[in-house]
């Protein structure tokens, strides 16, 4: 079953063509990396799935992105419920300026929901599944600036998890993090796998390796070689990839 | 060489600072000495005394009853704890009814002997004269002077400060004043700015923002006179037509002049906290699903709550020091005012339309450095909100 579907993706910022003829399938709960050099489109690609690139004026879209075989740029798609199903991390951390608690509650209150037990219980499950429950329990009402860089990633997870996406978005989540908060935020997204489809951006082929099961990548608005990671990286089949993977550059 | 010119520049930006610091200092300094001797100045107008009769045995006299007795309000002493007895007013003027030139002689040499003949013929006396003229004289009851009470000034109801032989110095209707013009003002600025700001920064395309921001700060550059014009032309007799007033100068005609003097301050402010939201928070609201709006009022606003409320203090800060075009608009009468469509008075145009008719150094000179003082610290106490608010939320993020 494909939860996500791109099929001949041309996009432009104004004249500025930056993905090029893409196609990939997307299957579900799994976590698949897109790496690449910087602006190859790896990230304008993501921004595509929860329709983020919509906010850029002079943004443009050919080709059809589906998700759950819905065309998502088709006329009459309401953008909102579409986000709500699609969660989205950002590079660096971007809590709301609310207590943590607040913040988790941010997407369940915005959609709707005034069940104060239901919002308890929900805030409790997404700090849970973030691995952020245990630190957090006794100052929710506390502000979220007040945590640690690592944890406002993990805080800003939790938030996007709290509303249930069937896929979640990580746009590079843990480059501006020490070492220690990556492993957390990596172990994290193994876990979170079982429950929703990932797509990860991310600079560390490290990382790509560590975390996922399907490797894209991209180059110069092209997406050169889409597959298994273990194969991406021990035994790609062009020589672009062979040389990002080696280091040769990028 | 380089090291040479360092130490000139570091030397040079010490002093001017410095420098300013100290005239600030003094200027404030300035002001507090000149308000204060207010409170050292009789209650009577210099050289003067009053005199009464020596059955008279009330000994002190407020300036508001001093007045009263003057303006024949108070017409019999009983109404101040004194004898039942009428009160009879008597100037220096009267004596040129009661007595001929030759009488009082050629230079007043005599004023003082009749001056005490009529206060010792009248049991009601009450002789408003100047002090030379009666000292001597004997059998004659002067009533002891006191200096202006700070309560008295504090917590007066009653502007007067031309009236004679006592000015009365009460700042309430002129701080009322001010503070209910501001209040309003700010009760109409607030919801349009804000919502201006809102779509300047948020909903506006960037060609029509480009344009309106431009002209909106335009407006700041406009003099505040031209705005008095504008309030004394369209608004005073709109209002006057609206609400069928007998004058349109009104609190509410200065109010709606502050407030549209307020509104560029206030959107330019907020609207540029609002842009400095950065961009991932809002992607961040809209990634889960909230609308332009929720996203908006939900993140947007509460992000650069501190920008827009600095925006609107100094947008208050310019409605409660305005003077030019609230001293046209709002009808200047100094009274507590009950309703927004009565006319009053605030403190700046109580200085800027009394300072010229008064004599440097007296009472009514050092009253209105009292204005200053207390206007100076409406505007701290202001400042020091914003600074508390902003603290506030930067210990918040």
């Amino acid at each position: 079953m494909n939860k996500i579907e791109a099929k001949n993706v041309d996009f432009y910022y104004g004249t500025f063509h930056a993905l090029k003829g893409i196609n990939i399938t997307i299957p579900n709960n799994e976590v698949v990396a897109f790496i690449g050099p910087s602006g190859c489109g790896k990230s304008t690609f993501l921004r595509l799935f929860n329709r983020m690139n919509d906010l850029i004026p002079g943004a443009r879209l050919t080709g059809q992105v589906l998700i759950d075989g819905q065309d998502i740029y088709e006329k009459g798609v309401d953008v909102d419920v579409l986000r709500r199903g699609v969660g989205m991390v950002f590079q660096r951390p971007n809590p709301f300026p609310k207590s943590i608690f607040e913040n988790v509650a941010y997407g369940l209150r915005v959609n709707g929901i005034k069940d104060k037990d239901f919002i308890r219980q929900r805030v409790e499950e997404a700090l849970t599944s973030a691995a952020l429950w245990n630190e957090v329990k006794d100052k929710l009402k506390e502000s979220a600036y007040a945590l640690s860089g690592g944890q406002q990633q993990r805080l800003c997870i939790a938030r996007a998890m709290a509303v249930q996406p069937s896929v979640l978005l990580m746009d590079e989540p843990a480059s501006a993090l020490d070492p220690i908060s990556t492993a957390k935020i990596e172990e994290l997204i193994c876990e979170l796998s079982s429950q929703t489809t990932i797509v990860i951006v991310t600079h560390s082929m490290q990382q790509a390796a560590r975390v996922s099961n399907k490797t894209a990548f991209f180059y110069l608005g092209e997406m050169v070689e889409y597959g298994e990671t273990k194969k991406i990286f021990t035994n790609p089949e062009k020589e672009a990839t062979q040389n990002y993977i080696t280091g040769r550059f990028g | 060489m380089k090291k040479w010119i360092d130490r000139i520049a570091r030397r040079i930006f010490t002093l001017s600072g410095f420098v300013t610091s100290v005239v600030i200092l003094l200027i404030i300094g300035f002001l507090f000495s000149e308000a204060a001797g207010l409170f050292r100045q009789p209650i009577v107008e210099e050289g003067y005394v009053l005199a009464l009769n020596k059955e008279n045995d009330v000994d002190r006299l407020s300036a508001e009853q001093i007045k009263q007795l003057f303006d024949e309000d108070i017409t019999n002493w009983k109404e101040l704890g004194g004898k039942d007895m009428p009160v009879k007013v008597f100037r220096l003027e009267d004596l040129d009814h009661l007595y001929t030139e030759e009488e009082l002689g050629a230079e007043y040499e005599h004023a003082g002997e009749k001056i005490a003949e009529q206060v010792r013929q009248t049991p009601g006396i009450i002789a408003f004269v100047p002090k030379v003229l009666v000292e001597g004289e004997r059998d004659i009851h002067l009533v002891p002077d006191h200096t202006i009470p700070i309560k008295d000034v504090l917590l007066g109801t009653e502007w007067y400060p031309t009236a004679t032989p006592s000015p009365i110095f009460g700042i309430l209707p002129l701080l009322s004043g001010t503070l209910w013009v501001s209040f309003f003002a700010i009760l109409i600025a607030l919801p349009f700015g804000l919502a201006i700001s809102i779509y300047l920064a948020e909903v506006a395309p960037p060609a029509v923002s480009k344009v309106l921001k431009p002209v909106i700060e335009l407006l700041n550059g406009i003099p505040s006179v031209v705005y008095g014009f504008f309030g004394l032309a369209v608004i005073v007799p709109l209002l006057q037509q609206t609400f069928n007033l007998p004058v349109g100068e009104s609190g509410l005609a200065g109010s709606l002049v502050l407030a549209l003097m307020a509104l560029p301050t206030i959107i330019t402010v907020s609207e540029d906290a609002m842009r400095n939201c950065p961009r991932t928070m809002r992607e961040a609201s809209l990634a889960l699903g909230a609308t332009h709006w929720q996203t908006i009022y939900k993140v947007v606003v509460p992000y650069s709550v501190s920008g827009i409320t600095s925006g609107v203090v100094l947008g208050i800060g310019r409605a409660v020091g305005e003077t030019m075009a609230v001293l046209m608009v709002t009808g200047n009468a100094a009274v507590i005012p009950t309703s927004i469509l009565e006319p009053l008075r605030t403190i700046p145009a109580t200085i800027a339309a009394e300072l010229g008719e008064a004599p440097a150094g007296g009472a009514h000179y050092q009253s209105l450095f009292l204005l200053g003082v207390i206007l100076f610290f409406i505007t701290l106490i202001i400042n020091s909100c914003v600074e508390i608010v902003s603290a506030r939320n930067k210990t918040k993020r």
